[in-house]
């Protein structure tokens, strides 16, 4: 089993009288993007801040590549790349003086760091704009910027905090596509976000937070299943109604049927891999299938289900 | 280290296109000391213009000695000069046209009162709007009074006027006369270690400003705060003295370059005379310290940059007046000028007051050390409260 780059655990921070995390611990391999699910002031980001070495915990341990990380730990900073909530970038300066800035915080040097600095600028599609000062970029430009930075010296990690509020629907696209391309390429991605459906689209494991406690982990599969959802297919029928939901509750997986005037209502289990047995038995059935329409449960329910209240609560 | 001057070089490329930085650097100090020069740069020369007129209606020999050889002798100082007048009435019109700064007369029976024992006057008259160039002229005719009565006095203890042989009266009465004073008030600090009005101005203004010109480094923390861009300087592999080191260090060099372009250009544009350049680098840089120093407390104790701008320019205008760099503290009454001592401005002033006395570079040290412990003490203060700066 490959090592994970990120791990920690039991990770506890209080201000004051205020516990903002207690008890969190993950862990995130190569690859793959792990999701911090919460709504605001669930504690996700002072979760990050002590995982980039930014905040003193007060508990806990965190592990980058097997080595122990704190605020104090410059060299392993490097393997790190970090893109705060807030936009993190000089207005006075253009977006290439910015990239070579952080850059050389870095160590990147030279014709590596300007290279470098060109690539960073396609994939965040700033290249013809990289010469203008920041405060002239619109809101997602500096978005992508922030992100830019962040995956400048091609960390291990990459840390980013609900790096899409605020921004346009094309950027907001943009910016998740370019989160899918560096997961695929081998970084171990950790993002936070109270937005569920970037959480479903982008990470392959997702950790639910609320009041500074985890309260579920694992994919979204298995979120689903642990709150006990299941899927709901909806039959547009033409010919036997009855006929078709009968031979659909013969199958296994599915679990309750009833039909209502020319459809069909199905609770089963993962619909994406039944829906052909059901079809199949639709048509055995004599009735011909005008549309279907499939509900799966999301994390929405998920979160619902496991604090009683909505994301955006 | 090579963190830190990446970040001073960033703040530094960041001021540099901040045009408010540029004027309270640069332009602003040049410009008031320009104005200062122009309005209150005359003062300091008014002497060498000031124009009296002399009327002898007395004609004896002792008011010869005033016309033709105390009047001469002071003009050849070049403090005034001094051209006779054909009569009180004459003179008093070229005083009332402003073509005399005051004219004196020497009554009809001046000598003769002098040789007696009857009160002898020299009567000054003086343009209303010209005190000091009265005031001067008064001095000199008290002074010549003041000589004529040693002398009488002297003569008096040894001889009397009326049953003495005149020969040997008038033996007497040069001998007195050429007598020197047993005490010359001689007036160092004014002629050898004083400022000119223009170099005076220039060096107030530019020690003024400094106070307002290193404010941007250690209270750009709190912008870096404000904009986000602190944590990402904290996620970088760079220890955090690299952040306060890259700051106190932008402090430093704008504050140096600020001085060392007024200190250039006054000197080029105003004819300001900052002295030996050794001694002039030795007070800036110490002075640039304390600047940084005390600037540096005062961001420490805020909670944004604009406050601690508010807070910061409270604090340098009140240094600055206290300091004198708007007027010569020295000259003040009281415990102002003993006040004033807790201010770098005073000791960045004197030191270059010390070194217009032309007595070498060193002269400056007692007022360089000054600034350092200073710059020592606030740095001490503030390095306590920066590293709280730069924590979440």
């Amino acid at each position: 089993m490959t090592p994970p780059v990120l791990e920690c655990r039991e990770l506890r921070k209080a201000f004051g009288d205020l516990v903002a995390v207690n008890g969190i611990g993950f862990s995130v391999a190569p690859g793959e993007t792990y999701g911090l699910l919460g709504p605001n002031g669930a504690g996700k980001t002072t979760t990050i801040s002590m995982i980039a070495g930014l905040l003193e915990r007060d508990a806990g341990e965190v592990l980058l590549e097997g080595a122990p990380l704190t605020t104090s730990s410059v060299g392993a900073k490097s393997s790190i790349g970090y893109v705060p909530q807030d936009l993190a970038i000089y207005p006075d300066l253009t977006g290439r003086e910015n990239l070579r800035f952080f850059g050389r915080l870095y160590a990147m040097t030279g014709d590596a760091l300007t290279r470098r600095m060109d690539e960073v600028l396609r994939i965040v599609g700033l290249a013809d704009r990289a010469d203008d000062p920041t405060k002239e970029y619109s809101g997602g430009m500096k978005r992508r910027l922030n992100i830019g930075i962040g995956l400048l010296h091609r960390p291990r990690l990459l840390i980013l905090d609900e790096p899409t509020v605020g921004v346009d629907p094309q950027s907001r696209n943009a910016i998740l596509e370019s989160v899918d391309r560096l997961s695929a390429a081998g970084m171990a991605v950790l993002y936070t976000t109270h937005y569920m459906e970037e959480a479903e689209r982008l990470c392959d494991r997702v950790g639910i937070v609320d009041l500074g406690e985890m309260k579920a982990e694992g994919t979204r599969r298995e979120l689903v299943g642990m709150v006990g959802e299941r899927d709901e297919v909806l039959l547009a029928l033409a010919g036997d109604v009855e006929a078709a939901a009968a031979a659909c509750r013969a199958l296994p997986s599915v679990h309750d049927v009833s039909t209502k005037d020319e459809h069909v209502e199905l609770v089963v289990d993962e619909a994406r891999r039944t829906l052909p047995a059901i079809l199949e038995a639709v048509a055995g059935a004599g009735a011909a299938v005008r549309s279907v329409e499939v509900t799966e449960p999301d994390l929405e329910a998920v979160f619902l289900h496991l604090t009683g209240k909505a994301l955006r609560d | 280290m090579r963190a830190a001057l990446l970040i001073a070089a960033k703040d530094l490329r960041q001021r540099l296109r901040d045009r408010s930085a540029i004027m309270v650097a640069f332009v602003v100090p040049l410009g008031l000391a320009f104005v200062f020069d122009l309005t209150l740069g005359g003062i300091s020369t008014q002497g060498t213009s000031f124009r009296y007129g002399v009327v002898d209606e007395d004609r004896s020999q002792i008011s010869a000695v005033f016309v033709t050889e105390v009047l001469p002798a002071v003009q050849e100082g070049g403090a005034i000069r001094v051209r006779t007048v054909t009569s009180e009435a004459a003179g008093r019109r070229m005083v009332a046209d402003g073509e005399l700064t005051a004219m004196f007369v020497v009554p009809v029976g001046f000598g003769s009162a002098v040789e007696g024992s009857d009160a002898a006057r020299i009567r000054v008259i003086g343009d209303v709007d010209e005190p000091t160039g009265t005031q001067v002229a008064r001095s000199i005719a008290s002074r010549f009074a003041a000589d004529l009565n040693a002398v009488r006095v002297a003569v008096a203890t040894v001889a009397d006027p009326h049953e003495t042989d005149p020969a040997e009266l008038e033996g007497i009465v040069e001998r007195a006369a050429a007598l020197e004073s047993p005490v010359e008030v001689a007036d160092v600090t004014a002629t050898t270690k004083e400022l000119d009005m223009t170099t005076y101005y220039a060096a107030g203004m530019a020690v003024f400003f400094l106070f307002f010109t290193v404010q941007f480094g250690v209270a750009s923390l709190l912008d870096e705060r404000k904009d986000g861009t602190l944590s990402r300087l904290l996620a970088a592999p760079i220890g955090r003295g690299a952040i306060l080191g890259g700051k106190l260090l932008t402090s430093f060099v704008i504050g140096t370059l600020s001085m060392a372009t007024l200190i250039v250009a006054t000197s080029l544009l105003l004819g300001a005379d900052w002295g030996a350049p050794v001694g002039v680098a030795l007070l800036v840089i110490s002075g640039v310290l304390a600047a940084v120093g005390i600037m540096s407390i005062v961001a420490t104790l805020a909670k944004t940059s604009e406050q601690a701008g508010n807070w910061q320019s409270i604090i340098a205008v009140v240094l600055g007046m206290l300091g004198g760099v708007f007027f010569p503290i020295s000259q003040a009454p009281g415990i102002l000028p003993t006040l004033s001592l807790v201010t770098p401005q005073a000791w960045f002033l004197r030191g270059l007051s010390d070194l217009a006395g032309d007595t070498g570079w060193t002269v400056v040290l007692p007022a360089v050390l000054a600034m350092l412990v200073i710059a020592a003490v606030t740095a001490a203060i503030a390095s306590v409260r920066l590293d709280r700066m730069t924590r979440l």
